[in-house]
């Protein structure tokens, strides 16, 4: 085979098991794997469940999150939808008044922006404006973050948008289990989620439990239990919270890794409750720092531990500058040792 | 009468001149067909609606004069683009209307009081659309309620509820805008999707002139009419103040979206006699001469001269205006009597399901209020 021949391999077909539900019940799977299966699920359970997005039907999507779906349950409950992304969160809110249950993809983070009026002032408003009985269960899944070497607009985080906007509800997984049942959680939810999606994590794979698996959403949970210090995040930054304290513990120090999950609303306890067994807090994201989720953290935890903290929280995060190029986001992704500096610091009070 | 055969590319459909006398041209003969079969009882339901509008128009706008309201949006003047439109609708029709629309609202069921208390500050919505003729909620963002428009028609089409030739269960959502929103992308992106889905919805614009101080020129060099024929979508411009040509327009439109062809589209000329709201002084942006042109061209003094033609009598007419005095009379006796929501409304919907920041606010609130109300009795 040639080398062009190889670069043009394209098929339409998609790959064994796409739109389908695993038949092991334990199965290991990449996130984006488990995301489709999560979705098929979903579409299985309730067929008023519709997706919505540019190229995700035929092509399963840009990151093949989709691929299977509509060979498997046509193409208008999968719907490759026009290029533009205030009309698909407009009309999408439309068919949820009508009994629908839209999961809308963005195709990236920095493409949500010209459907942020419909999502802010429309569909996180409405059910305000409406009578109890009304609801908008819509799910707009928003593939987010660094680590991919992208052009512009490709690799942003911007959650503390919408977590920042009354009526909506903002959770991202970190693992494929959790990806399985979250997303199916956030479909079944009545009111609106933004479902942010790890893309750097989309291909590690992980063991999903189809049977058991399900831990609720809104719950924060603690990937690594330790005694120093706490270090907190959500989305991709939970793998290298775990990186620095796989090393940190080789350098004597014990860290617990405290995975968020739920970044609207945020279940507090169990991070509150770490915090005031380490009495030092880390907190890690890729968004800019300066008025972020990692800001609410710090305050909060400031708020309510503030007589059992060793150290001030301290924030790790981008810096307040557009993503840079791809030449150089290693050097504005917080790393582990970006986090372990600040472990440092923490211990040094 | 089919959309296309019915929808002359430069023609403005009017059926009575400004005295209201039926006015039949080669162009119009479609129309004049339909306007002429139209019952009495329609055509005096119809005028019934736009009095009472106008009245209660009227008495709302004062009551914001003696500050019973915060805001009031006036109608005068476009009675008939928007009786004519909901009159053409069936009780599965949906309706998405913008915030000008007392009539179609009214028609379909909303109560005058609860449009009031939109603007009295008690609550941002002020109806249950399933209880309300399937009136939804209007935005006060220009422009957004078209997409929300066509996706229920996307989603009535989903559901085989188009093109079965059953007159009770085709149907089509219909969406009112005006000329300033013609130029919002959420507007164009509608008419995208509902071209695309062959979405059952009907675009009506009233094009009364002015967004706020901006004059439709501003919007577009070209008649607005031409551009949703650009997206594939048929479209006619009808006299706004001609209840005859605003209602059996509709009824092509709507005939059309339900019989599973597609989008359609309707530009009702008319114009807004009053302020855009209490707020504005149209005597900054607007000459007194254009204003007394179109208080000529009075929808309701032209469908009065029209029925009055075919024999209705003063007496008929006094009773809509003691209907609509009545009404009136109600909303200023019961404006002042409406009082502010109790505190906890404000976190009550804001989520469907239970949200642990929202239960403590609420908490947080209560208990801060029941200790201010301690210490002022202490």
């Amino acid at each position: 085979m040639s080398t062009t021949e190889q670069l043009f391999d394209y098929t339409l077909r998609s790959h064994p098991g796409a739109g389908e539900v695993p038949t092991d019940p334990t199965p290991t799977l990449p996130m984006a794997k488990a995301l489709n299966a999560g979705l098929a699920a979903a579409m299985q359970a309730d067929d008023k469940v519709l997706l919505m997005g540019e190229d995700i039907g035929r092509l399963g999507g840009v990151f093949r999150i989709t691929e299977g779906l509509q060979e498997r349950f046509g193409d208008t409950r999968v719907m490759d939808t026009p290029l533009a992304e205030s009309g698909i969160i407009g009309t999408a809110i439309g068919l949820a008044l009508r009994g629908y249950r839209p999961v809308i993809e963005i195709q990236f983070d920095g493409f949500v922006w010209p459907g942020f009026d419909q999502i802010t002032s429309q569909l996180a408003k409405m059910a305000n404006r409406l009578p109890e009985h009304m609801s908008l269960p819509i799910v707009i899944r928003i593939p987010y973050g660094g680590h991919i070497g992208a052009v512009e607009h490709h690799q942003e985080s911007p959650e503390t948008y919408f977590a920042h906007t009354p009526g909506l509800r903002v959770v991202s997984p970190s693992t494929p289990n959790d990806a399985y049942w979250m997303i199916q959680e956030a479909i079944a939810s009545k009111d609106p989620v933004i479902f942010m999606e790890p893309k750097s994590r989309y291909w590690p794979k992980g063991q999903v439990d189809l049977v058991d698996g399900h831990v609720p959403m809104h719950t924060t949970r603690v990937a690594r239990t330790g005694t120093e210090v706490t270090l907190v995040g959500h989305g991709a930054m939970v793998a290298t919270l775990m990186q620095a304290a796989d090393i940190a513990e080789g350098e004597g120090t014990s860290c617990e890794v405290v995975d968020l999950r739920s970044i609207s609303p945020i279940d507090w306890e169990p991070l509150l409750a770490s915090v005031r067994k380490t009495g030092r807090l880390v907190i890690a994201q890729e968004a800019s720092g300066f008025v972020s989720v990692g800001s609410e953290i710090a305050a909060t935890v400031a708020e309510r531990t503030f007589y059992t903290l060793q150290a001030p929280p301290l924030r790790v995060s981008g810096f307040d500058i557009p993503f840079p190029v791809s030449k150089l986001e290693h050097l504005h992704l917080p790393d582990a040792d970006r986090v372990l500096e600040a472990v440092d610091r923490a211990l040094a009070y | 009468m089919s959309f296309h055969a019915a929808a002359p590319a430069t023609t403005t459909i009017r059926l009575l001149d400004s005295e209201g006398r039926f006015v039949e041209t080669d162009e119009n003969a479609e129309f004049a067909a339909a306007a002429r079969a139209i019952p009495d009882e329609t055509l005096l339901a119809m005028h019934r609606r736009m009095v009472i509008t106008r009245r209660f128009d009227h008495a709302a706008h004062n009551l914001q004069r003696t500050g019973q309201l915060g805001l009031w949006v006036p109608s005068h003047g476009q009675e008939a683009a928007q009786v004519g439109s909901v009159f053409a609708l069936r009780p599965q029709d949906h309706v998405f209307p913008s915030y000008r629309e007392h009539a179609v609202t009214m028609t379909r069921g909303v109560e005058p009081m609860e449009i009031i208390s939109l603007y009295r500050g008690l609550t941002h919505g002020g109806w249950d659309p399933d209880e309300r003729g399937n009136t939804h909620i209007s935005t006060l963002v220009i422009g957004s309620q078209t997409l929300h428009a066509t996706g229920y028609a996307m989603g009535m089409r989903l559901d085989g509820d188009v093109g079965t030739g059953d007159p009770d269960r085709d149907a089509c959502s219909i969406v009112y805008f005006g000329d300033g929103a013609t130029s919002q992308g959420d507007v164009n992106e509608a008419y995208v999707f509902a071209a695309s889905y062959k979405a059952p919805v009907v675009f009506f614009l009233q094009n009364n002139h002015w967004a706020i101080s901006v004059p439709v020129s501003v919007q577009s060099p070209t008649p607005l009419v031409d551009r949703p024929r650009g997206f594939g979508i048929p479209a006619i411009k009808v006299d706004g103040n001609d209840i005859l040509a605003s209602y059996t327009a509709s009824v092509v439109a709507t005939d059309h979206a339900r019989s599973g062809q597609g989008p359609a589209f309707v530009e009702a000329e008319t114009y807004r006699i009053g302020a855009h709201t209490s707020s504005d002084d149209p005597t900054r942006y607007r000459g007194d001469d254009e204003l007394a042109s179109w208080v000529e061209r009075d929808p309701i003094a032209r469908s009065e001269g029209y029925l009055r033609s075919r024999g209705v009598t003063d007496a008929q007419l006094a009773e809509f205006d003691a209907e609509g005095e009545a009404v009136a009379a109600d909303i200023r006796t019961r404006t002042p009597q409406l009082v502010a929501p109790p505190m906890q409304v404000m976190f009550d919907h804001v989520y469907r399901e239970p949200h642990p920041r929202i239960d403590e606010q609420r908490g947080w609130l209560e208990a801060y209020e029941a200790d201010q109300d301690g210490a002022s009795h202490a």
